[in-house]
């Protein structure tokens, strides 16, 4: 193999990873921060991919799909919060479990009365559609270098808004002392009600961005649940910075297991997940 | 008289089944000093989550700033000027120093800003000598000035102190008590927990004994200083 087929590999894996990352940091700060584990969370990934379908089709621009997707995900995620997730903060994971699992089932029934079971594709916007060459006849395609550029986006944005705004320093103090936060007049209940919202948007937005690039069908949600968990295992519970460097692992580790091994590419991310919790049982970086 | 800041009638407060505050009355007015005394466990950290709302009460009425409080939040009696310092300090280890101050600034109920980030680090210079620290890597002394200057960029009409000598060095401690003689001075209520009773009761215009969740004793410092036999009987002295 030449050096082109490692560069396109290695910009796959990339993609692959920083698209988990965007669902995953969501889901670790759910856990991490809400206590709350969170099945339904790869269905607001496949809701996402759904809209961008549908919304791309009704206004014939991905573009504004997106935004309106947005908008959607994060009003769905407060009502779903105030309904439902506000609930479970003091339960029983298996209670947690249980309602989450039921959400999923629900999710998956109504994008079956609502969009159908087929498979269908998103087209990529015209400006985005081409491919750029990289030897005689290897080349690119440059949406899913916007995709890369986009996650990396969000994911320095991410670190701003919880290293260096107020309101970041609001959720990581209620992180380690709910009481204290609340004392000081934060209201805590709100800022959870937010990051959840964000959170599930975080899923959903990433599933819109996928579209495109993975088609729209159903159950797309589950593969990308599982594998997000196995990123915030990696990770380390509640730690954003480790979901990102465990997307990545897991990126590269499915993306050449499949080059490499080929019949073992299924079990390569959990031969992986295994070595580093033998290594470090709390996952590569310890919740803050 | 000045406003009334806050005011609790018939607190009953239970930790389970075991009734813990029994039927207390407490009033705090603008710019009072209160010392709340008693033995170790007689309620005091009890009765001061009451009035925070950290924990729930039976029975009983709040009114922070006249307006009804019995149900409320802890976030909404704070913004309604009270702000804590709890025993075993709370500061948030994963925060800087500066971040800790930070996250709490906030202006006061009639909208001034008397206390800001640069006021603090005045007031605690060895603040700002570490302000990038982690919270967790600072000395009990500077983690207690931290949660006092946290608490006031608040901007409260009212601090509560809950053992805030507890565990420091003498002469750390009389630099804590200084400061709070500063915090007083400036025109802040201020309700004292401290087992070092003598300097409670210089610097306080009132002060309540708890004896098992009931007031026992209420007066004003002159009162209790010359009650050897309350003083005897109540905090042991
Ligand atoms: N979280 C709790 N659960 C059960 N009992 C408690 C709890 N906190 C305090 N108590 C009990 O309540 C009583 C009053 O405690 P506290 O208010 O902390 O007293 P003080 O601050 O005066 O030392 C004590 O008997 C103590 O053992
Ligand atoms: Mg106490």
């Amino acid at each position: 193999m030449d050096a082109s087929v490692y560069l396109i590999q290695i910009l796959n894996s990339i993609q692959y990873g920083l698209l988990l990352f965007l669902v995953a940091s969501g889901l670790t700060l759910i856990f991490g921060i809400m206590g709350i584990i969170n099945l339904a969370h790869g269905s607001f990934y496949m809701i996402g991919a759904y809209m961008a379908f549908s919304l791309s089709a009704l206004t014939g621009n991905l573009f504004l799909a997106i935004l309106l997707g947005i908008i959607l995900s994060v009003i769905l995620g407060i009502v779903l919060e105030w309904l439902l997730f506000s609930r479970l903060y003091r339960r029983e994971h298996l209670e947690q479990v249980l309602l989450t699992f039921g959400l999923i089932l629900i999710f998956e029934e109504l994008r079956s009365i609502i969009a159908g079971d087929d498979v269908h594709g998103v087209p990529i916007p015209a400006f985005l559609n081409y491919s750029i060459p990289l030897t005689e006849n290897q080349s690119y395609p440059v949406y899913r270098l916007f995709i890369s550029g986009v996650c990396l986006l969000i994911a320095g944005a991410m670190y701003l808004f919880i290293q260096r705004t107020r309101l970041g320093m609001m959720i990581r103090a209620g992180n380690t002392n709910r009481e204290m936060a609340q004392s000081l007049g934060v209201n805590i209940n709100l800022i959870y009600r937010l990051v959840f919202a964000l959170g599930m948007a975080l899923a959903a937005f990433a599933g819109m961005l996928a579209a495109p690039v993975s088609s729209v069908f159903p159950g797309m949600g589950n593969q990308v649940l599982i594998l997000s968990f196995v990123v915030v295992v990696i990770g380390g519970i509640g730690s954003v910075w480790g979901a990102l460097v465990a997307a990545l692992l897991i990126g590269f580790a499915d993306t050449f297991g499949k080059v490499f091994v080929p019949d073992y590419a299924g079990i390569a991310v959990y031969l992986l997940m295994a070595a580093i919790l033998l290594w470090r049982p709390e996952g590569l970086f310890r919740r803050a | 008289m000045s406003e009334v800041l806050l005011e609790a009638r018939g607190l009953h407060t239970y930790y389970g089944a075991s009734h813990i505050l029994r039927g207390i009355d407490f009033t705090v007015r603008g710019g009072e000093t209160i010392g709340l005394m008693g033995r170790n466990g007689m309620g005091k950290t009890t009765l001061i989550r009451s009035l925070l709302r950290l924990v729930p009460s039976r029975h009983g009425e709040l009114h922070v700033r006249g307006r009804a409080m019995t149900d409320a939040p802890p976030h909404a009696v704070a913004r309604r000027g009270i702000a804590y310092v709890p025993e075993g300090r709370g500061i948030f280890p994963n925060l800087s120093v500066r971040e800790n101050l930070v996250m709490a600034a906030r202006p006061s109920v009639d909208g001034k800003r008397h206390w800001t980030l640069e006021r603090i680090l005045a007031t605690f210079p060895r603040l700002a000598e570490r302000l990038h620290h982690g919270g967790a890597q600072l000395s009990g002394g500077e983690q207690q000035m931290l949660t006092i200057g946290r608490a006031l960029m608040t901007n409260p009409d009212l601090l509560i102190l809950d053992e805030a000598t507890e565990g420091l060095a003498p002469l750390i401690a009389v630099e804590i008590w200084r400061i709070i003689r500063q915090i007083r001075e400036s025109g802040i209520a201020t309700v004292i927990v401290d087992k070092n009773h003598s300097a409670v009761t210089a610097i306080t215009d009132r002060n309540v004994i708890l004896v098992k969740g009931s007031i026992v004793f209420e007066g004003p410092s002159t009162e209790l200083r010359s009650r050897s036999d309350i003083l005897h009987k109540h905090l042991g002295v």
